[in-house]
């Protein structure tokens, strides 16, 4: 079931919080330029499993395979270094900076270290452009001069993808970036979705299974931190354990 | 921008006064606020150093008044064997030139906040206070147990220091021209510090630390570096200091003193470099002129400082600038 090409690879992984079993011997793969979307209920352990990608959260059991590399151990940030970037359920920026500081910060992040202590940041091109040109691509190149905690709602999750994009990653974690969004800032960021799908690889976790449906390749439906089905939309949507448990409870948020 | 220009005029205007301040206390006789002053530009540099962990890194330490205190102890212990030509530790010779002593002083500092930051930076918010507090205790009482150089007591040394053969810090307006270039320059270089991207990735753990990690900065050593740099700048700080007071003792880092440093940096303004010099100085100020008015003047300078801090929660200096662009202020 593995495919030996996958960028992300994950076996067996396992994660307890007291008697709750967050991740149980979950395994999955994510090969290059797939949108796999993780699906289930609330409290699956769909936030764990992105955590635990990411780095943030310490499995009990299992490896985690990236790039050919088993990066189990790794800190976050290493991570990241790595090309994993993640976007937050619970909206996480830098709320006192601008939108531009923002995707700013995530292209310095990748570009060398950052020991330098005399050139002006602010007005280095090798930063503000490319940050730039990630805020057009999101549709926020009008507010880059704003502070990000006065944007709206839907434009800080923008944002959030905007920092994601600008690690220029191998993969993309998006843990709902639809979360709390109004009907026309869905609509747009599944626009931003769909213009990203080909170009680059993602696990996204989304309740609204017709944005589900509709972009990803395959779907890993997880049920208590197990992995109860895997496959093509058309494959789950067929599926008899997967209506019982999830579909059948209809539109489930 | 325009708030860039108003800051650059207040700065500007701040640092004249400060550059004219020994002439208008010699045309009107009095040259004992010579004195006075540079010890407030000496807390101020001091200050502005904490400034830079706890406006700008988000890092309130209650111990930054230890690495004052080792700046100043370096300085003095260095001192005190030129004028008794003896060994330190029966290996090096002492010094009375500040090209050695300002310069050691500094990474002897820097040093024991690497050291210190190393084990406090692992922990955040009251845990950290707790152990910049704990580990500034134990240097306290390590000095205050060191009787080869008075203990308690402190130690008095001879104030002849000779800085590059040209300024005496005897000379009180001479040194005062030191320490205040001393402060222009430390003011300059945090503030290309704070703009670069060092200073960006201190200001963004300031910000949301898990966020720098999840782009990929390691964080730790970025905030220890920044923790040390302070350290090092508060040890020239103190270093100045003993130089001033031809005399050292543990009392200078006491952790009061720490919280002094705290209440100049949240009075003047956090995170704006220059609002620890106003901070600083009108912190020095009220604790010169107020006990003329009143020996209850603690009773006073207390609810001074709670008034500052609740109605310019930007500090003195915040309230000073245009009000739209307070919100911004990074
Ligand atoms: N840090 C934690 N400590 C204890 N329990 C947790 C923690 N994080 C998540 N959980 C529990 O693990 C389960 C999975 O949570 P989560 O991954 O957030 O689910 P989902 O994102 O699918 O809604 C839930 O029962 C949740 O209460
Ligand atoms: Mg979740």
């Amino acid at each position: 079931m593995q495919r030996p090409d996958a960028l992300l690879e994950v076996h067996g992984l396992t994660k307890r919080f007291g008697g709750i079993v967050a991740s149980d011997e979950l395994s999955l793969a994510v090969p290059e330029g797939e949108i796999h979307a993780v699906i289930g209920p609330n409290g699956a352990g769909k936030t764990t499993l992105i955590a635990q990608l990411a780095g943030e959260i310490r499995p009990d059991a299992g490896t985690i395979r990236f790039a050919g590399a088993d990066l189990t151990h790794l800190p976050m940030a290493a991570r990241a270094r790595r090309g994993l970037a993640r976007s937050f359920q619970i909206t996480s920026i830098f709320r006192g900076f601008t939108a531009l500081d923002n995707v700013a910060m995530a292209i310095q992040a990748h570009d060398g270290h950052s020991f330098r202590f005399w050139a002006r940041a602010r007005s280095d091109p090798r930063l503000r452009e490319p940050a730039r040109a990630i805020l057009a691509e999101v549709g926020l190149d009008g507010r880059a001069d704003m502070i990000a905690a006065n944007l709206s709602h839907g434009e800080q999750r923008q944002l959030e993808i905007a920092m994601a994009l600008a690690t220029r990653p191998r993969l993309l974690l998006l843990d709902e970036p639809m979360a709390g969004m109004g009907r026309e800032e869905s609509a747009r960021m599944v626009e931003l979705l769909r213009r990203l799908k080909g170009r680059e690889t993602i696990l996204i976790i989304e309740h609204d299974m017709d944005v589900v449906f509709a972009l990803a390749d395959r779907i890993t439906v997880l049920v208590y931190g197990r992995a109860i089905a895997t496959g093509r939309p058309d494959e789950i949507r067929a599926n008899a354990e997967v209506r019982q448990a999830y579909l059948g409870e209809d539109d489930h948020a | 921008m325009a708030a860039l220009d108003r800051r650059h005029v207040f700065v500007v205007t701040l640092l004249a006064l400060f550059a004219l301040l020994p002439i208008a206390a010699q045309l009107a006789d009095q040259p004992f606020y010579i004195g006075q002053f540079r010890r407030i530009l000496i807390f101020a540099i001091a200050a502005i150093s904490l400034d830079l962990i706890l406006g700008y890194g988000g890092m309130v330490s209650l111990g930054h008044a230890a690495f004052f205190g080792i700046g100043a102890y370096v300085v003095g212990i260095l001192n005190h064997h030129a004028a008794e030509e003896t060994l330190f530790l029966g290996l090096l010779p002492g010094s009375r030139n500040v090209l050695i002593t300002w310069p050691l002083a500094m990474l002897v500092a820097a040093a024991s906040a690497g050291l210190i930051g190393l084990v406090s930076l692992r922990t955040s918010g009251i845990y950290f206070i707790m152990i910049t507090l704990a580990f500034a205790q134990m240097v306290y009482f390590f000095f205050v147990s060191l009787s080869a150089y008075g203990g308690d007591d402190g130690l008095r040394f001879p104030g002849d220091t000779v800085i590059a053969g040209l300024i005496d810090t005897q000379d009180d307006i001479a040194f005062y021209y030191a320490v205040f270039a001393v402060l222009a320059g430390v003011l300059y270089l945090c503030q290309r510090m704070i703009e670069s991207r060092f200073g960006l990735v201190i200001q963004g753990c300031r910000e949301n630390e898990r966020r720098m990690q999840a782009i990929g900065f390691p964080t730790f050593r970025y905030r220890l570096a920044c923790f040390t740099i302070a350290g090092g700048i508060a040890g020239l700080a103190g270093a100045l200091f003993a130089a001033h007071e031809s005399y050292i003792s543990p009392s200078i880092m006491h952790w009061t003193r720490s919280g002094d440093l705290i209440v100049m940096v949240v009075m003047g303004g956090m995170g704006s470099l220059i609002g620890p010099v106003v901070g600083a100085t009108v912190f020095l100020l009220m604790e010169k002129l107020l006990p003329d008015y009143t020996e209850h003047w603690p009773v006073v300078f207390g609810p001074v400082l709670l008034l500052i801090v609740l109605f310019a929660k930007r500090g003195i200096f915040g309230w000073l600038r245009p009000r739209e662009h307070r919100r911004a202020a990074p």
